[in-house]
């Protein structure tokens, strides 16, 4: 069970629906991570992000933006230490618009063999596992994300649009057909999940020029445009 | 595939760009922010700051600078110059840099290098290494200088390299002090030298004059990014043509 109540109706939500017009986006701060970036990026498409790890303020926020850099192991240690790992994992069992950037993404899955064995959220059946040897490691730089298949997150996205990957670990879902956006680096990567509206990227869209913008702003939209 | 980065750097003292001139197009040539913003536009692949004035105060200038930019610019950003401690590298990337670049503090303190991959993940630390060529029989040889290049250290650039690659190093940003400043090439063989060294991505930097320096160094150097500076700064070969011709000869390029 979730440790605070989610209750679509609470008079904080209202309140927080009315100062900001609706468009509360949550953008996760667990100590870690580039958040001033994605934060940058959210407020330059007009939208006022929120920086928090309150539960109640995530909440109550239409959308939630679960950034990263760094470590997996780390990472998921503070979100737990913050008890913020049964929190998203409630949210996204309950559908709320989430997007996952980078180690949002990877942390998402059963485990990961960085730094040994650690388990993660388990939200998605998968490992998080080390690039190949032979190439470049981290992958970093500019790559061609290839559309699996048409989602809503990729309008007016051109196929193949070169997004910025920095990242030395990559995710291989049980299930194939979550992976809408593909990547080749040495071996075909998953570079982008969708599960209804769980969506995350393994590229930094905050740092992808025009195309990470766009990526953000078809997130949000989708998010807004929501029942919840 | 994996696409060539062109980085633009950029030298900054007391909050304003040292080189950059040129821009005349520019309402202030040397606003750090707009040049940023100018290259950004224009299809740079990353920006690199050399804060020069590297004191406490240029510091904090850089750190104003920096939240600025990244306000504007949404691609990846890399400071260098004066970061000393983990404290100065977390000022830096709460500000919106992405990766802080070490060159004389690595060499005065390796550890500096395991304690900020520890803290802020390998891709966040690029070692700068400034190298000269030293004669030593058949087989060229380098030696890291710091302190601008003011002070040879006697250690090997190979054996530099490889070591703070164990150390957590995510990036080397490599400089030839023979061939900087000239314009007539990178040095390749020293960039080849340290990219088959070692398994981080290799920022080749000090010489070009022309896109097809830069073609060298990306084929000859292996190297993964070229950075360069007077010639973006000057205008002599703006970065959409130098991406092209790159694109042309074959290179992966974003356009």
């Amino acid at each position: 069970m979730l440790p605070v109540s989610i209750d679509k109706q609470s008079p904080s939500r209202h309140r927080m629906l009315k100062s900001r017009e609706g468009e509360a986006i949550a953008i996760i701060n667990y100590g870690a991570g580039n958040l001033r970036s994605v934060v940058n990026a959210i407020t330059s498409l007009g939208y006022q992000p929120e920086v928090t790890s309150r539960p109640d303020e995530i909440v109550n926020a239409r959308a939630v933006i679960l950034p990263g850099v760094g470590a997996a192991a780390d990472t998921i240690e503070n979100l737990r230490a913050m008890g913020l790992d049964i929190l998203i994992r409630q949210l996204i069992d309950d559908g709320y618009p989430f997007l996952g950037v980078c180690i949002g993404l990877q942390v998402l899955f059963t485990g990961t063999e960085e730094g040994g064995w650690h388990e993660c959220l388990g939200v998605l059946p998968g490992r998080v596992r080390k690039l190949p040897p032979g190439l470049k490691i981290p992958h970093m730089g500019w790559n061609q994300v290839k559309q699996l298949r048409p989602h809503p997150v990729f309008t007016d996205i051109p196929d193949r649009a070169n997004f910025y990957f920095v990242h030395s670990y990559y995710v291989e879902p049980d299930d194939k057909s979550l992976s809408i956006g593909e990547t080749e680096y040495g071996i075909p990567l998953c570079s982008v999940i969708a599960r209804e509206n769980l969506i995350a990227t393994q590229f930094h869209p905050e740092k992808s020029g025009e195309s990470g913008l766009k990526l953000y702003d078809n997130f949000i939209k989708l998010a807004m445009a929501g029942d919840r | 595939m994996l696409t060539k980065r062109i980085i633009p750097c950029l030298d900054v003292k007391g909050g304003r760009v040292v080189k950059g001139t040129s821009f005349t197009h520019l309402g202030d040539a040397g606003d750090p922010v707009e040049l940023a913003s100018s290259y950004y536009k224009d299809g740079a692949d990353e920006l690199v700051f050399l804060d020069i004035t590297a004191t406490p105060e240029g510091r904090d200038t850089m750190v104003e600078v920096v939240e600025r930019i990244s306000r504007e610019v949404f691609m990846p950003l890399t400071v260098g110059g004066g970061l000393y401690s983990t404290d100065n590298m977390r000022r830096m990337l709460m500000a919106g840099a992405d990766k802080v670049s070490i060159n004389t503090a690595a060499v005065l303190n390796p550890k500096l290098v395991e304690e900020g991959a520890r803290k802020f993940g390998s891709q966040c630390i690029v070692v700068a290494i400034d190298a000269k060529r030293v004669d030593a029989g058949k087989e060229p040889q380098w030696e890291v200088h710091i302190y601008s290049g003011q002070k040879s250290t006697g250690i090997d650039a190979i054996t530099w390299a490889k070591q703070v690659v164990e150390l957590g190093a995510g990036e080397i940003l490599l400089t030839s002090m023979d061939a900087d400043g000239h314009r007539s090439g990178y040095d390749n063989a020293l960039t080849r030298a340290i990219s088959e060294a070692v398994t981080v991505p290799v920022i080749a930097s000090g010489g070009a004059g022309t896109p097809e320096d830069m073609y060298q160094a990306l084929v000859l150097g292996k190297a993964d990014a070229v950075l360069a500076a007077s010639i973006f700064h000057y205008g002599i070969h703006p970065i959409q043509e130098t991406k092209l011709y790159l694109a042309e000869k074959g290179i992966p390029i974003r356009l």
